[in-house]
């Protein structure tokens, strides 16, 4: 018989991720300062979370202590790992158990991508939304017959090829609702990784320094040998090229138009003003035209609460229309100030994003994970 | 300005440019001047709070050729 005297734990991001939609109890110390931690955290609906910087710790944790309540599992998170481990170790040492630091702190929590199945095709293969939970950013994939499409595919690009290798799929086709300001997309790197053809909206990509293939309405783009039809729809608002799909006839892809419990801000490309009546025509005249049946896919979420069932972000254009604040505003005056007037803080590094969404700068890796630090910030009533 | 200490970080990724310094001021008398140096971007905020909450002062940071230098006096 072996005596477990227990250790300190490493828990990943996957394991977090599970944790979250398990909505299993979580005691969060983070490490990181006041500002970042106020700026951006993990959140979940069973997780209870304080912040005490680590230099605040430095002598000793009792300040921690009293804090942390026993018996409960305890993650210690930081920016990248070695503060957290730094604080976790001391907590562990004073006869703690159930104490865990997240590996590669919250750089892996804001790239860590979790896919789940959307649904079935009409005509063989399936829809697959791959969740950004740290940040909340959606990404699509299209399988059918052997082929693929990744629609807001997102720098992480090996998840997507591997994910297609385990279905036996070639990416074909990589598309991008809009030029991006959040985050940056892996669709040009994954296209040219696979020899796959890059799309995007024209009117986004006016000053685009690479070749791309322009997503307009009324092409269609094809998907396998079975009959997958990706519909540009042109819905400006967000962008001035912001492009929804419709999938299969059962799934409306809106980019960062419409969100669950949110619609996307016109002001990330400078325009606010000159949008605010595009965002409108396109939520309350172009996808009303649209069958109620659809079920809304967007590019992001906001709040944990927009995740629903096994981490999926999805509603039914009926519902939305019912329940999302942005879909009910009469007064044209009232949802002008709304989408202009007292907006959430803009992304971090959003005009270098869009640079480099671009092809304007190109930044090293590490730079690019600096950049994207945060949370996605493209919804009117994010906070 | 007159150095008194300088904590060379290096290299030195979180919390160790901040472990390092805070060891080094507590050997610092009180008026007294350290210079840490640093490579660790992710430092600059977290420098700047923890001499906030020791309440001592930050005198001026710098950034040339990846290399963070702060200015500490004891107070």
């Amino acid at each position: 018989m072996s005596i477990t005297t227990g250790q300190l734990s490493m828990m990943t991001a996957k394991e977090l991720t599970r944790i979250i939609l398990a909505k299993e109890e979580l005691f969060i110390l983070d490490v990181r300062n006041e500002s970042d931690f106020n700026d951006w955290k993990i959140e979940g609906e069973s997780i209870e979370i304080i912040n005490i910087p680590y230099f605040e710790l430095l002598d000793g944790v009792d300040a921690a202590l009293d804090r942390i309540p026993d018996g409960k599992k305890v993650l210690v998170v930081c920016a990248k790992e070695g503060s957290s481990k730094f604080v976790a170790e001391q907590i562990f040492e004073v006869g703690r158990k159930n104490v865990y630091y997240l590996e590669g702190g919250m750089k892996s929590w804001s790239e860590h991508l979790e896919p789940v199945k959307i649904g079935d095709l009409k005509n063989g293969g399936s829809l697959y939304q791959f969740v950004r939970i740290g940040k909340g950013c959606l990404s699509y994939m299209v399988v059918s017959g052997g082929e693929a499409a990744v629609i807001d595919a997102l720098r992480m690009t090996d998840v997507f090829e591997q994910f297609a290798k385990v279905q036996g799929a070639d990416i074909k086709h990589t598309l991008d609702t809009h030029l991006h300001a959040d985050h940056i997309s892996g669709g040009r790197k994954l296209a040219e990784q696979t020899g796959a053809t890059y799309w995007l909206p024209p009117k986004d990509a006016d000053e685009v320094a690479f070749p791309y293939e322009k997503l307009e309405e009324g092409r269609a783009i094809m998907v396998g040998g079975t009959k997958i039809e990706i519909q540009p729809i042109y819905s400006p608002g967000h962008t001035i090229g912001s492009t929804s799909f419709i999938v299969d006839g059962q799934y409306l892809l809106t980019g960062d138009i419409l969100f669950i419990e949110s619609i996307g801000r016109p002001d990330l490309a400078g325009k606010a003003e000159d949008w605010v009546s595009d965002l409108r025509n396109t939520l309350y005249n172009r996808y009303k035209e649209l069958s109620g049946d659809l079920i809304v896919l967007p590019a992001h979420f906001g709040k944990v609460t927009e995740l629903g069932e096994g981490g999926r972000v999805m509603a039914r254009l009926s519902d939305l229309y019912r329940n999302n604040p942005g879909l009910n505003i009469r007064e044209e005056d009232t949802f002008r100030r709304t989408v202009t007037e007292n907006l959430p803080p803009q992304p971090n590094a959003y005009q270098e994003i869009r640079q480099t969404n671009m092809g304007k700068i190109t930044p090293s890796e590490d730079e690019q994970r600096e950049m994207e630090i945060g949370p996605n910030r493209c919804a009117v009533h994010d906070k | 300005m007159q150095i008194d200490l300088i904590v060379d970080t290096k290299g030195l990724a979180c919390p160790m440019p901040i472990v390092r310094a805070k060891k080094a001021l507590d050997t610092l008398e009180v008026g007294q001047v350290m210079e840490v140096l640093s490579t660790d971007k992710g430092s600059v905020n977290d420098f700047q709070a923890w001499v906030k909450q020791t309440k001592h002062e930050l005198i001026k940071h710098e950034e040339g050729n990846g290399i963070y230098k702060f200015y500490v006096k004891k107070v």
